[in-house]
């Protein structure tokens, strides 16, 4: 069974072709460029960005596969959450594409599809625990079987990315140009620098949930003290810092649930986790518990349609499917 | 009528926000302005809470509007949280068909109002919020009948 996946919820437009054994047969993703120098992703600019390359992108995906149309099952998308107008241009092209050619047509939970993105390179056994972390979601996921999700903790107000992209902004290093993620300036200037250098916050410590909006608070507290020269000088100790806060607070929350529940691996899931300094410490905790801990490789972690699809031809298998009169769901919730 | 303030604490910035939340009617727009981390979500969370909004108060991230149902002197309400921080121009707010939130029977909070433009309804109520210190804001509340 071959099922085309589709997404275009953020700011990735991506399509790829993906057998029920979740094997991977074509991947395409095009990052959009148009946001780097507003510092964020623009909602209309993603649209219209979607509107441009999703035809070609698609085309891609099944020429990269060698399939045409008689080869493909079923065509599965992304309905949210995610932006209304970026969700809404996947939606119609599948159920265009799903109509004329006389498919079956698949809604998929995006945060859903991260959960799969950890049994594409490998096999997971349930129970298992998925940390998702990205730009838009920060979410501790108790995967009792596929299918079946419980929500053990979810932030209170920012996302870890967007602490990352609002701290990136008020040390003045975003916008620029060529990037649009403030995670990955910080990431750079903290392998330079001391860790332990600034004591700030772990938020919420003792419980599930997240909150990272007072952290983001409290650099800004400390950077407002110093004047832009010592600033400077300080910049990739205010940097490690800040990530170790955020590092730190992500690790004990998933050591947290693991305790409340008897799962056999941990996965971690969504554009943060190529955060090496994340991976490290988080596998290290993990495995001295002894339990085996999972990360998708890179291409698999930032937003893309092998997910989907994965996601696709499990229900696809199990003979669900919806009609067309399938609609966007920019606030979905996963349970 | 305006009333200038300092709070002193997250604390007492929700308190604010909570006062300011039960002296609004359905169909009220508060604009909210001010930088990175001067407080605007804190004060939010606050008027949210007194209006019995039981669902987190998160950043709309995605969607530019979040929205929440709450409940006002005993009514129903309908709450739409606006992030206009990343819009381009007030023009977008028309794509988005922000006048039937504006102009709607719901409350309306709007963080980065300053990117709204001329956008907003004539009188809505503004809420200028300005780092001083570590935990000390100062609040400029303007329009409506704020103090008792």
């Amino acid at each position: 069974m071959l099922v085309l996946g589709i997404e275009t919820s953020c700011d990735e437009t991506a399509a790829a072709v993906v057998d029920e054994s979740y094997a991977v047969h074509s991947n395409v993703i095009y990052s959009q460029q148009d946001h780097a120098r507003y510092g964020g992703v623009v909602p209309e600019l993603a649209s219209r960005a979607h509107m441009r390359t999703l035809v070609p992108v698609v085309r891609k995906a099944m020429e990269d596969a060698g399939v045409d149309w008689t080869h493909i099952d079923g065509v599965a998308v992304t309905r949210g959450p995610g932006l209304v107008g970026a969700l809404l241009v996947g939606l119609s092209l599948a159920k265009g594409l799903a109509m004329a050619q006389g498919k079956p047509l698949i809604g998929v939970h995006h945060l859903e599809g991260h959960v799969f993105s950890n049994l594409v390179e490998q096999q997971v056994e349930v129970p298992f625990l998925t940390l998702l972390v990205s730009g838009g979601h920060t979410e501790l996921i108790l995967v009792e079987e596929l299918g079946s999700y419980q929500l053990l903790g979810r932030t209170r107000d920012d996302a870890a990315g967007e602490a990352f992209d609002k701290v990136a902004k008020l040390l003045e290093l975003l916008p620029r140009e060529g990037v649009v993620m403030g995670g990955r300036i910080i990431a750079e200037l903290a392998e330079r620098g001391d860790a332990k250098a600034i004591g700030f916050p772990r938020p919420l410590s003792g419980e599930t949930d997240f909150s990272f909006s007072g952290l983001k608070t409290a650099v800004l507290n400390y950077v407002r003290k110093l004047d832009l020269q010592e600033r400077d000088r300080q910049l990739v100790d205010i940097a490690a810092s800040f990530q170790e806060a955020v590092v730190d607070t992500l690790v004990d929350k998933t050591i947290l649930a693991l305790q409340q529940t008897d799962v056999r691996a941990v996965c971690l899931a969504g554009g943060v986790a190529a955060n090496k300094r994340l991976r490290h410490r988080l596998r290290d905790e993990i495995e001295r518990r002894d339990i085996p801990f999972y990360c998708p490789s890179p291409v698999l972690c930032t937003d893309n349609a092998v997910m989907i699809g994965a996601v696709g031809t499990f229900y696809l298998n199990r003979g669900v499917r919806d009609d067309f009169a399938l609609d966007v769901a920019p606030r979905l919730s996963l349970c | 009528m305006e009333r200038t303030l300092t709070t002193h604490s997250a604390a007492e910035t929700q308190a604010l926000g909570a006062e300011l939340g039960l002296s609004l009617a359905p169909g009220e727009l508060v604009a909210f302005y001010g930088d990175l981390g001067s407080g605007k979500t804190c004060m939010i969370q606050g008027l949210c809470e007194a209006l019995e909004v039981a669902d987190y108060v998160t950043s709309p991230t995605f969607m530019l509007i979040n929205e929440y149902t709450g409940r006002l002197r005993g009514q129903d309400l309908s709450i739409y949280h606006f992030d206009l921080y990343r819009l381009q121009g007030p023009d977008e707010l028309e794509d988005l068909g922000a006048e039937e939130y504006f102009y709607g029977r719901g409350v309306c909070l709007v963080e980065w109002a300053e990117r709204a433009g001329g956008f907003l309804p004539e009188g809505c109520r503004e809420v200028w919020m300005e780092y001083v210190g570590d935990d000390e804001r100062r609040i400029i509340l303007r329009g409506g009948e704020v103090s008792k």
